[in-house]
């Protein structure tokens, strides 16, 4: 298939970072993950495979144990893991929460988290931003963070934090000005980093939530829970900020999943088609089937331009708002219709769960929602970029 | 103790080949090639050979175009700790292959030289072979086992109707079978310090052997399309039809 064509042009170490990956991969079939995504549990030993090869610590810096590689190789990595059929849902935010950080810790505590972080030791992968009252309102959210001495006394609820009991650290955005008191709209959050190992218990009570997939996903309350001051990130007030730019990275890494989503099912549609037989000849003869598949094809091609320009420019330092977010939208819609005629085309053999192929699609349709709605996405591009007014 | 591993870039073993329109041979325009699956297994023995304190240096070497070079890095981040590149864009048939090998085995020392024991791609099966004829070493060809102690070589060889153990004196050259282990991924540091890792490049000139292919291929064509098999409702049956039919018993 030509898709393989790209992997000629590129960097021959990202080429050998895919190959490297899929190899990995090869241990985990479609079984592994059935058998998972049964009993709703977490894919431990996959993940562990990814640390101790490394893969999971490709954005840290080398001076801190990891390899220190751009978001392009980072994008590899998780498209290969889903082109494999796996699920990388269950660690990616490992790779990218601790941009956080690099970016805008001190020098201690980057010394203090990021090389156990290289190495799995820690594993910060827990994302507390979403609460119940505000939805996508972040600068609504309610959770506080009250100074109390050396301490921040913390209250409040957060709700789809995934992978909170597959983690030791969180980094957790909570109010410490209120509202009416702040300086701007987008003042007063803060970022702190929790040792969940020691909040748990002590102020910190988390409660998983079933859902349509196998994600990890829970509600995690703070009754009185001390966060110590020293795990501040940054300056008191500024959190908002520092959240935003972390954002950017976390979409153009969702967007190569989705991609990786949409190249399993286009590679699992035209496989199935060749092969079965219907009317006396395979059903891929039928433009009818065949039409669908291409169309998958050239919009996941056409997305993956996207994500690709929007890696390479965040690689530069450039503002990528638009580009993050265009690129995580048009590659969820482009794995999501990959998913639909991938469905179609295995007719009813495609609700049995041993094709795969109805776990992929429900994993895949998370990303239209979450860890940003489309429609917040396209306010986005016409207020910033097409100069629109704000819509909400 | 030195080892040679000779590795092969061939078309991934997941693509279809497609044969040319003008059937001169497999297309490999624009299509994903990859370490000969045999040679990342050879690989693989070198580096448990040298993670078990046998071996104290794996080369590798690759005959072929300078993308020839990604396969070399393949298998120095699997843990070679150098390359040789001998650099050409023609067909290099078996004979020629060792020939070369033969030079660059006795300019290295190496005492163990371990290949696939053939390519994915022709499939030939003879330069292991050759280049032991060429040395004038032993050789243990399809291993599915290797133990080395004392200046020898105890090879296990499938063979065919079983398994056959032989014992070869060193130096010598070793051919792999599929079973003789699963080879490693590399891990994203080893990758890292895989492109650091130096690789010599060279030509077949520079070892004076003339690689002028002596076979020429008449026509490359599809393998038949496999058409519909029957159903027998009994034993009787198909032991009638192997009879009559195809008359084979
Ligand atoms: C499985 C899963 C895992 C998640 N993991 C995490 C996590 O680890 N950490 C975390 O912090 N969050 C996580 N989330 C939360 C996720 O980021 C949010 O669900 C998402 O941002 C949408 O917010 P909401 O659910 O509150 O929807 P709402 O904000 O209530 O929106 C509901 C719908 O209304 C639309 N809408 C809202 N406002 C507007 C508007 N102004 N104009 C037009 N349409 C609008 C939205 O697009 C959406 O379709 C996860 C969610 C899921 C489902």
């Amino acid at each position: 298939m030509n898709a393989e064509s790209n992997l000629d042009v590129e960097d021959p170490q990202i080429t050998q970072i895919r190959q490297s990956v899929i190899a990995l991969c090869g241990n985990f079939p479609g079984e592994y993950w059935r058998d998972l995504d049964q009993k709703r549990e977490y894919p431990t030993a996959f993940v562990r495979a990814l640390t101790e090869a490394g893969f999971l610590a490709v954005l840290i810096p080398e001076e801190y144990g990891g390899s220190g590689l751009g978001l392009t190789a980072a994008a590899a990595v998780l498209e290969e893991i889903q082109r494999s059929g796996c699920n990388g849902a269950a660690c990616h935010a490992q790779m990218y929460i601790m941009g956080t950080i690099l970016r805008h810790g001190s020098a201690e505590q980057k010394a203090r988290w990021l090389p156990r972080i290289a190495s799995g030791e820690l594993r910060l992968q827990a994302f507390g931003v979403s609460e119940p009252s505000n939805g996508t309102d972040t600068l609504s959210l309610k959770t506080r963070a009250v100074r109390q001495g050396d301490h921040y006394i913390v209250n409040g609820q957060k709700i789809w934090t995934s992978r909170a009991e597959h983690s030791d650290l969180m980094l957790l955005l909570a109010r410490t000005t209120p509202k009416e008191e702040a300086k701007s709209r987008s003042h007063g959050l803060s970022v702190f980093v929790v040792d969940m190992q020691k909040a748990v218990g002590n102020g910190m009570t988390i409660k998983p939530i079933r859902t349509m997939i196998n994600h990890s996903t829970t509600q995690v309350f703070f009754d009185d829970m001390k966060v110590p001051a020293e795990n501040l990130l940054g300056e008191e007030g500024q959190g908002f900020k520092y959240i935003l730019t972390g954002m950017n990275a976390e979409r153009v890494l969702i967007g190569a999943e989705t991609i990786g989503d949409a190249r399993w099912f286009i590679k699992k549609a035209v496989d199935y088609a060749n092969g079965r037989n219907v009317f006396g000849g395979p059903i891929s003869k039928n433009q009818g089937i065949q039409f669908p598949i291409a169309k998958a094809y050239a919009q996941t091609e056409a997305a993956n331009l996207m994500v690709q320009k929007a890696a390479r420019l965040y690689e530069q330092g450039k503002d990528i708002g638009a580009e993050a977010n265009m690129a995580k939208m048009l590659a969820a819609e482009a794995s999501w219709a990959a998913a639909d005629m991938c469905l179609q085309t295995h007719g009813g053999y495609g609700f049995a769960e041993e094709y795969d192929v109805e776990r992929k699609l429900r994993e895949t349709r998370l990303y239209q929602i979450a860890p940003i709605s489309t429609n917040l996405i396209l306010s986005y591009l016409a207020e910033h970029v097409l100069g629109m007014p704000r819509s909400y | 103790m030195k080892v040679l591993v000779p590795v092969k870039r061939v078309i991934d073993y997941n693509v279809k080949a497609r044969v040319k329109a003008d059937g001169s041979g497999v297309d490999l325009a624009n299509v994903k090639m990859s370490m000969n699956p045999f040679d990342e297994i050879s690989v693989e023995q070198a580096v448990r050979m040298k993670e078990a304190g046998t071996a104290t240096e794996i080369v590798i070497v690759s005959i072929g175009p300078a993308a020839a070079q990604e396969t070399i890095r393949t298998a120095l981040a699997m843990g070679g700790d150098r390359g040789i590149l001998v650099k050409t864009d023609q067909t290099v048939e078996p004979l020629a292959v060792a020939k070369i090998l033969k030079i660059i085995t006795e300019q290295e020392g190496a005492d163990i030289v371990i290949l696939g024991k053939q390519a994915i791609d022709d499939d030939s099966n003879q330069t292991g072979q050759m280049l032991a004829a060429l040395l004038g070493r032993s050789q243990a060809t399809f291993a599915s086992e290797v133990k080395i102690e004392g200046g020898k070589a105890e090879v296990t060889r499938e063979v065919d109707g079983g398994l056959q153990t032989i014992r070869v004196n060193l130096p010598t050259v070793i051919t792999v079978d599929l079973r003789l282990n699963e080879p490693r991924y590399a891990s994203l540091p080893n990758i890292m310090k895989a492109r650091k890792k130096p690789i010599d490049e060279k030509t077949p000139e520079d070892y004076g052997v003339d690689i002028t292919p002596r076979l020429k291929v008449l026509k490359t064509t599809e393998p038949p399309v496999r058409t519909a098999g029957v159903k027998v409702e009994s034993v009787q049956e198909l032991v009638a039809k192997l009879r009559n039919e195809a008359g084979v018993i």
